[in-house]
């Protein structure tokens, strides 16, 4: 059984070119908000959580 | 591998798309938001079994696009309780046009079955590679292929029914054609 037919020339091809389109301008409007503060504070905060941790199983010795 | 600054940055740097991918996938902002942080704290947690010189970004979706699944499966059964409060979320604010249009896109995308939807957005928007994406989603090239084929048919039927040629004009073009008739 076959789907909707759908028109192999301009069409489809248009309509696909603006599903894409669309589909980068949805995503790029996130992306282009950057990092939100409370990302950065929570690696931040994790990142010198960890760094004991590390140290005693990774015996890297940072300060 | 531990973490290093650098690998801390690359990890800091992936969080724009990370969010993108987030929000694509689920359509709400703060649930987006959660998964991310999600993702971070995995990340973070189980940094040593990072392969060193692999593609960070592939990483981090993965385990994103896993906690989503895991997560979706649990909250089908909230919100089907729920009765409409989920797609009461959704329409949160009445638009102008642009927003309109991008709205429907959006409610277009959240009809796609989350196989299709999710290997859409990580080749159409993410710009990973098919074999990226196939690694992702922990299938075969082949099947990322034909599910980014069905969801751009899919979307192009649910947003642009100028199948109006294949299906005979619809009651408004009829309208139109045949205006003089009566």
């Amino acid at each position: 059984m076959k789907d909707v037919k759908v028109n192999k020339g301009g069409l489809n091809s248009e309509i696909q070119s603006r599903i894409g389109h669309q589909l980068r301008a949805m995503y790029d409007d996130v992306v282009r908000q950057g990092v939100p503060d409370r990302f950065a504070e929570l690696i931040k905060k994790l990142d010198s959580a960890e760094t004991p941790h590390a140290a005693a199983s990774d015996a890297e010795g940072r300060d | 591998m531990p973490l290093t600054d650098s690998l801390r940055d690359d990890i800091l740097a992936s969080v724009p798309s990370l969010r993108a991918f987030a929000i694509s996938l689920s359509g709400n902002g703060d649930r987006a938001d959660d998964l991310v942080q999600e993702t971070l704290l995995r990340a973070l947690a189980n940094i040593d079994s990072f392969q060193p010189g692999s593609n960070l970004p592939a990483w981090l979706f993965t385990i994103l696009r896993n906690l989503f699944r895991s997560d979706y499966r649990k909250r089908r059964r909230e919100v089907e309780d729920a009765d409409g409060s989920y797609s009461k979320t959704l329409k949160t604010q009445p638009a102008q046009n642009a927003h309109l249009e991008f709205e429907e896109f959006r409610a277009a995308l959240e009809k796609l079955p989350q196989d299709q939807r999710e290997a859409l957005i990580l080749v159409g928007a993410s710009g990973f590679s098919y074999e990226d994406a196939a690694a992702i989603c922990g299938c075969a090239v082949g099947t990322i292929k034909s599910r980014v084929n069905r969801a751009r048919s899919k979307l192009s039927a649910l947003l642009y029914v100028d199948g109006a040629e294949d299906f005979g004009p619809d009651d408004t073009v009829r309208a139109v054609i045949g205006g003089s008739g009566g």
